[in-house]
């Protein structure tokens, strides 16, 4: 094979994985204009752009502006977080199955969120933090706790199951110590939810995707070497320790403060990336795609939840639901190719 | 290469002998231990009675406040004991099915299989008979482990405990949820199902207790009765089948024993985690892991386990009670980490 | 072409927590040669190699790269200089195979930087040199072991190291495709100067291909030399504890050893 030919595959391969990723980025505008305009009185789009440019338009302004905008704008960040930091999490762990969600970090968050909601009663932003260190000291803990004579991903993932086994029961009890009025909350602390979003709960998420997701991205090259097995990457020149602790703490902070924001919304941060990559190509740089995808799957199963039954379900549920037959469908594809699991 | 010795050395079978003495004196000091933990659990509570109350009440005398406590705390121990036991033969049985440690009717999914059914019964079909809970939770629970096994064990390497507990997890996640759905808009049941989905035993009574008898003694004697046949499991599918043992049908009915007891457990007292998971780890490390051996002395630890939980969950939070569920999976979650960290990763 | 770069581990000491498995060991690595490391199970061949790696800092004693300590040296320079094939590699899932190739340019790319010119070419004569050009689009997942393993060769290749270090490349192949790829190693050696250091399981195989010998036991370097020195009746003996014949290769004119058993020795 000539060096052109190598070189011309390779250019087509970049630039279809580019033009995908373009559209997936066009996708999630749309669902974000949507759920804009959708609503018990729908705005045209004129009217929503002018209300977003900083116009006061009457009538939209309220409604878009205040209600609509911040909502759909946490499930856009919320969703970007939990897309990149789930495939984050089952790129490093080799693992579709090994999402973060799953392995007990979500329920360290929201363990400490609930605590703080109903026990101490904290603000929002008390709340956030508190999260955000449950979540590191939970993933912290779970590091230690797997890394026996070196790092074995199969026995991460076991322990991390056990972990959100415990951390969970820790929430059950303490929701069912709740007083009623704080039930409705507190429910959103077991699915996820985008009910009553504020700009003050959009910012620390938006801050946190700001800041983190590029540094993710410039690791990325990183972590597509450490797939091929540490001994491979340390050859290859990557400082394996250091690289996963960056990646590690990065994707564990975008998670815990998606999750301070909403909640853990199920399933986003688990789908996002197979679905990524079997739309973009395996192989390929999949953490800005799982990011727009994980932003895409918040964004239409909130609308769905808000519109398309008569009772309005929060977005969890409706993710929960809708995801569950894909990650079946999932472990039972991934099983059968009897890729390493 | 594998020198074959014609003969067992004579302090080989002395070995064996003994064994069996140390097996039946685990026995005996386990019934001990569970015998003197029911008396702490009458004993014990909101308020404490003294022993000499504990006999009187035994003995009939229901007249002063303390007997009175007494009575109400006798059914409550005694289901504590019969779903500590059915839970932990049914791990066991689970375990030496999937050649598993780490299988737990909670890990695998079969629990939220269980509530999933109840909650869609009572939503859709509008039951309310604790008869029809039961043969529910027992179809959701089977229904839940066909599901979770079948998943598990597609692809190469077969039903490795890694995939089972994922496929578990993902499961249970996925149940979750459809229960989260049918809840929400329904606010009345979810206060009710709020309470059962934590895990406990307050609330008993002789009425309930008579209710699922039938269905533990059905599901312990097909355990029991499979004993054998699970021993030879435990040698690997070809290596059973050279030895004569029908490795299919001898799956399937301890399997349906083992989804039997969770089913009907998790009916009555909600799900709780982690008592099959632990339980036969720790007697295995006592009486080996010949299951005829190991069953009893698995019913009888589970049973201790499970009221000891309730008697800390009833004394700790004084005047409060916290649910034999939470105390299982506090304890027990611990423990499942400690195990995954002994076992070798090539196991695993 | 190659510069001569010495590999050489000095007095060193390798532990897995509290057990150790090789202590106070030396080694030079002779440069632009092909250096086998032969040993029975659990003797330290393969922690020797990893910690000639870089993958396991020593207890006690260094290992030395061209005179400096190897733990002083940032990651990256070290990777344009010495090259890994480890035991059980894990290609990524559905990874083609130029871009898994692509991979051993790791080291000599900078952070954000797209594919030089350079690195195409790296890739292409790599595969061209494995004969697996027209595997290039391919999957590696749906390769057979042999071709698989090519892949891998090939990408320590395009990461044109000029010191090769391999665990057991042969282990997994059929009796061809070991022959393959130890005469296409030799072909690197030979063409482009390459110092290749590689445990081998079989020892015929190690007789037949290396220059240099180095034969492990428990934990220390039991005899180095060149084939004929190193292979014989004793030396099988005191290193795998088996009783054999020695003869010549009357294909390679190489030692070639018989191991004697119970059956069937006439």
């Amino acid at each position: 094979m000539s060096t052109e030919t190598l070189i011309a595959g390779r250019r087509a391969r970049v630039r279809r994985r580019s033009l995908l990723t373009g559209g997936l980025a066009v996708a999630v505008l749309v669902a974000f204009l949507t759920s804009l305009m959708v609503g018990n009185t729908f705005y045209g789009l004129d009217k929503v752009i002018r209300v977003i440019l900083g116009e006061t338009v009457p009538g939209a302004s309220f409604t878009v502006g205040d209600l609509r905008l911040p909502r759909a704008s946490l499930g856009l960040v919320t969703g970007l977080c939990f897309g990149v930091a789930g495939v984050t999490f089952q790129t490093m762990l080799r693992n579709p199955l090994a999402s973060p969600d799953i392995i007990g970090i979500s329920s360290g968050a929201s363990a400490a969120a609930v605590i703080g909601l109903i026990v101490f009663s904290l603000s929002e932003t008390a709340v956030s933090l508190l999260a955000l260190l449950a979540a590191l000291l939970t993933a912290g803990a779970i590091y230690l706790l797997a890394n026996r004579r070196g790092f074995a991903g199969t026995r991460l993932i076991l322990i991390g199951i056990g972990v959100a086994a415990m951390l969970d029961s820790l929430v059950s009890y303490v929701l069912s110590r709740a007083a009623s009025w704080d039930l409705q909350m507190a429910m959103q602390w077991l699915t996820g939810s985008l009910n009553g979003a504020t700009w003050s709960g959009v910012m620390p998420v938006a801050i946190a995707c700001v800041v983190l997701v590029p540094v993710l991205l410039l690791h990325e090259r990183h972590l597509g070497v450490l797939r091929m097995g540490d001994d491979s990457a340390a050859s290859l020149g990557v400082r394996v320790q250091r690289t996963r602790i960056v990646l590690i703490v990065g994707a564990v902070a975008l998670l815990a403060f998606a999750t301070a924001a909403s909640g853990p919304i199920a399933f986003v941060a688990f789908m996002a990336g197979p679905i990524a990559a079997r739309i973009v190509g395996p192989g390929a740089s999949l953490t800005l795609p799982s990011g727009l995808i994980g932003a895409l799957l918040v964004l239409v199963a909130d609308l769905v939840g808000q519109f398309a039954f008569d009772n309005r379900y929060p977005v969890g549920v409706i993710t929960g639901v809708l995801g569950a037959p894909y990650l079946v469908y999932l472990l039972i594809r991934s099983n059968r190719t009897g890729s390493s699991i | 290469m594998i020198g074959v010795q014609p003969t067992v050395p004579p302090s080989d079978v002395a070995r064996l002998r003994r064994s069996t003495a140390v097996r039946l004196t685990w026995l005996a000091v386990g019934l001990a231990v569970l015998a003197l933990l029911f008396v702490l659990s009458v004993a014990f509570g909101t308020r404490v009675v003294s022993i000499s109350d504990v006999f009187s009440a035994l003995g009939g005398d229901t007249s002063g406040i303390a007997e009175a406590a007494v009575v109400k705390r006798i059914p409550r121990t005694v289901l504590a004991l019969l779903v500590g036991a059915a839970l932990a033969l049914s791990g066991t049985t689970m375990q030496a099915v999937t050649r598993n440690p780490l299988a737990d009717p909670g890990i695998l999914g079969v629990s939220s299989g269980a509530a999933l059914a109840v909650v869609a019964g009572i939503a859709f079909f509008g039951m309310s008979d604790p008869h029809a809970y039961i043969w529910v939770a027992i179809g959701g629970a089977a229904l839940a482990a066909a599901f979770v096994y079948t998943v598990g064990s597609l692809g190469r390497d077969g039903a490795t405990p890694l995939k089972l507990a994922l496929a578990g997890a993902a499961i249970s996640a996925t149940f979750s949820s459809l229960v989260s759905a049918i809840l929400l808009p329904r606010v009345d049941v979810l206060t009710t199902f709020r309470f059962w989905q934590i895990g406990g035993v307050g609330g008993a009574t002789w009425e309930r207790i008579s209710l699922i008898i039938p269905f533990l003694v059905v599901g312990a004697a097909i355990c029991f009765f499979s004993a054998r046949g699970m021993n030879m499991l435990a040698l690997g599918d070809d290596l059973a089948a050279g030895l004569g043992e029908n490795v299919l049908r001898a799956r399937l009915i301890s399997a349906a024993g083992a989804v039997l007891l969770c089913g009907v457990a998790t009916a009555i007292a909600g799900p709780i985690g982690f008592v099959g998971l632990v339980v036969p780890h720790l007697c295995r490390l006592l009486v080996g892991t010949d299951l005829r051996w190991l069953l009893p002395f698995s019913a009888i630890t589970g049973a201790a386990l499970l009221v000891a939980a309730d008697v800390v969950g009833r004394v700790v939070a004084r005047p409060q009670e916290i649910e034999v569920g939470i105390i299982t999976a506090f304890i027990g979650a611990p423990f499942f980490i400690w195990i995954v960290r002994r076992q070798r990763v090539r196991e695993l | 072409m190659t510069h001569a770069h010495s590999l050489a581990a000095e007095d060193i000491t390798l532990a897995y927590g509290d057990r150790i498995v090789v202590e106070g060991l030396d080694l030079a690595i002779a440069p632009g040669k092909i250096t086998v490391i032969v040993g029975a199970n659990g003797c330290g061949k393969s922690t020797l190699l990893r910690a000639l790696a870089r993958l396991i800092p020593p207890q006690k004693g260094r290992v030395m790269l061209d005179g400096a300590s190897l733990q002083h040296q940032p990651s990256k320079e070290i990777a344009r200089t010495l090259g890994l094939l480890p035991q059980r590699p894990v290609a990524p899932e559905g990874i083609a195979v130029a871009d898994l190739v692509g991979r051993g340019r790791h080291p000599h790319q900078r952070m954000l930087a797209r594919w030089s010119p350079r690195d195409y070419e790296a890739v292409a004569d790599a595969l061209a040199a494995t004969g697996i050009a027209d595997l290039a689009d391919r999957s590696v997942d749906e390769l057979s072991g042999g071709q698989q393993q090519r892949v891998w060769i090939a990408m320590a290749l395009a990461q044109e190291t000029d010191i090769l270090l391999l665990d057991e490349p042969t282990t997994f192949l059929d009796v061809a495709h070991q022959i393959e790829v130890l005469d296409l190693l030799t072909d690197l050696n030979r063409d482009r100067g390459t110092t290749i250091v590689m445990v081998l399981h079989d020892l015929n195989l190690a007789a037949r291909y290396a220059d240099e010998l180095v034969a492990v036991r428990d934990g220390s370097v039991h005899a180095i030399g060149g084939p004929d020195e190193v292979i014989t009746e004793v030396l099988v003996k005191e290193v795998f504890g088996l009783d054999s014949r020695v003869i010549g290769d009357p294909l390679t004119g190489k030692p070639l050893v018989l191991p004697s058993g119970r059956h069937h020795v006439l």
